[in-house]
């Protein structure tokens, strides 16, 4: 009787303890979650977006600035956003909630193309 | 850029310092100002910066008018912080001409911004100029924000509904196009079926004896692809002008003079008032480019048409502001 008490409870203990680290492990994951989604950044100068090509994980916000000295737009190809036109200084930030690939160009010189990977 | 006095004049005909060949050469540096008519197939010049030693009986034909580009009314940066003040000035260069020009055509980039204010300060400077009528085809910068509804409203009311159009002067036929809407990702200038369609039956029953004038904003030959210096559909265009006997194309959008001949075709851009742009490849972008302030208006400017009735040819000329 003793025995299988002792078996339970030491059951009972490992199941807990499996819960409490499956449990920190939950968090630990939801963290680094948090932590990755943030911002990024694309420069826009030369009639040239850097990087052109970016990265980045689901729920990041991706900010683009206009550091050239002429006005440039930032329009996605399969129309999921679309900025007004950003003169000298001016941003434009987009959130990207869904993975995918997202091409885009400024409308004005459509030369210039760019690309954000969202993971 | 502004007068390379390294040049020696070969054969000065017209006693006024520039020869055929260094006036050729200097029609491609867009640094210097001449006016060329065509005269039963002779080529005369004259230095614009000299109007009182112009002989007007000899600088004029049947029909002249004016071309300016690119006033980018509302960029304020170091290329040029004050382009009213160089729009202006084409301004009284054109009223300096010994006869005023019958009307103007501005190929496009009149605002910077498409602000209703620079698109009124355009109107206003112009409405100083000696020539009353002024034909406008839109650049890139004139069409944001709104796919050009503002444009249309302002200078398009009578055109065809994607504001391309055609008109007639003294037996000249004007096809103003457009070719700076819908531009795709890595594209070029393109101006489209339904445009296409249209100039098509435009010009399908002229005679080929009738001078043709067509003017856009983006080039309509491939100047420099890599910046986007050309229409991607513009052989179309050209194929239903092939019978003409005198085709002239009038562009902008680059900022500089440059000139090609093709058969019956002559290609032509301006000058802009507002700032100049480096030649292809001669800059890692085609942005604006910062010149001395002493230099600057010589490197922007205005172009005089000349069309005397007989000849074929259309005497494109174009002065510089110094």
């Amino acid at each position: 009787m003793r025995r299988s008490v002792f078996l339970a409870n030491l059951l009972v203990m490992a199941v807990m303890g499996l819960g409490g680290i499956v449990a920190e492990h939950s968090s630990f994951v939801a963290s680094a979650q948090e932590k990755a989604a943030s911002t990024a950044e694309v420069k826009i100068d030369n009639f040239v977006f850097g990087p052109a090509a970016i990265s980045v994980p689901v729920g990041s916000t991706v900010t683009w600035i206009n550091r050239d000295d002429i006005p440039h737009t930032v329009v996605s190809t399969e129309k999921v956003f679309k900025s007004k036109v950003l003169d000298t200084d001016e941003k434009f930030s987009y959130t990207f909630t869904k993975a995918g690939e997202y091409p885009y160009f400024c409308s004005i010189h459509p030369k210039m193309t760019g690309k954000i990977v969202v993971q | 850029m502004a007068g390379n006095t390294k040049d020696e004049i070969l054969h000065d005909h017209n006693h006024d310092g520039i020869d055929r060949r260094g006036f050729l050469k200097c029609m491609a540096w867009a640094g210097t100002g001449a006016l060329c008519v065509m005269q039963g197939g002779v080529l005369k010049s004259y230095s614009m910066s000299r109007p009182s030693e112009m002989n007007p009986a000899d600088a004029t034909g049947e029909l002249s008018f004016v071309q300016i580009s690119d006033s980018h009314m509302g960029f304020n940066k170091p290329a040029n912080p004050d382009v009213a003040a160089t729009l202006q000035a084409a301004v009284d260069k054109i009223n300096a001409l010994s006869r005023p020009p019958e009307f103007l055509l501005h190929t496009g980039d009149i605002s910077h911004l498409s602000k209703p204010e620079e698109f009124d300060t355009v109107e206003h400077i112009l409405k100083s100029a000696s020539a009353k009528d002024v034909f406008y085809v839109p650049g890139e910068h004139d069409v944001l924000n709104d796919d050009g509804k503002q444009y249309h409203e302002r200078f398009a009311k009578g055109a065809q509904e994607g504001g391309w159009y055609s008109f007639e002067k003294k037996g000249v036929h004007f096809v103003g196009l457009v070719n700076v809407m819908n531009l795709k990702a890595g594209g070029l200038g393109t101006l489209g079926h339904e445009q296409l369609e249209w100039l098509e039956k435009d010009v399908k029953h002229l005679k080929s004896s009738t001078p043709i004038v067509v003017f856009a904003h983006i080039p309509l030959w491939a100047v420099y692809p890599e910046w986007g210096w050309g229409t991607e559909d513009s052989a179309q265009a050209l194929a239903y002008l092939k019978k003409f006997g005198s085709v002239t194309v009038l562009n902008g959008h680059i900022h500089q003079i440059m000139q090609k001949v093709e058969g019956n075709v002559t290609f032509h851009t301006a000058c802009s008032t507002a700032f100049p742009q480096p030649k292809p490849g001669e800059a890692p972008s085609p942005g604006p480019m910062k010149v001395p302030a002493e230099q600057l208006r010589s490197a922007l400017g205005i172009t005089d048409v000349n069309y005397v009735s007989g000849q074929h040819a259309l005497a494109v000329v174009d002065s510089t502001l110094a």
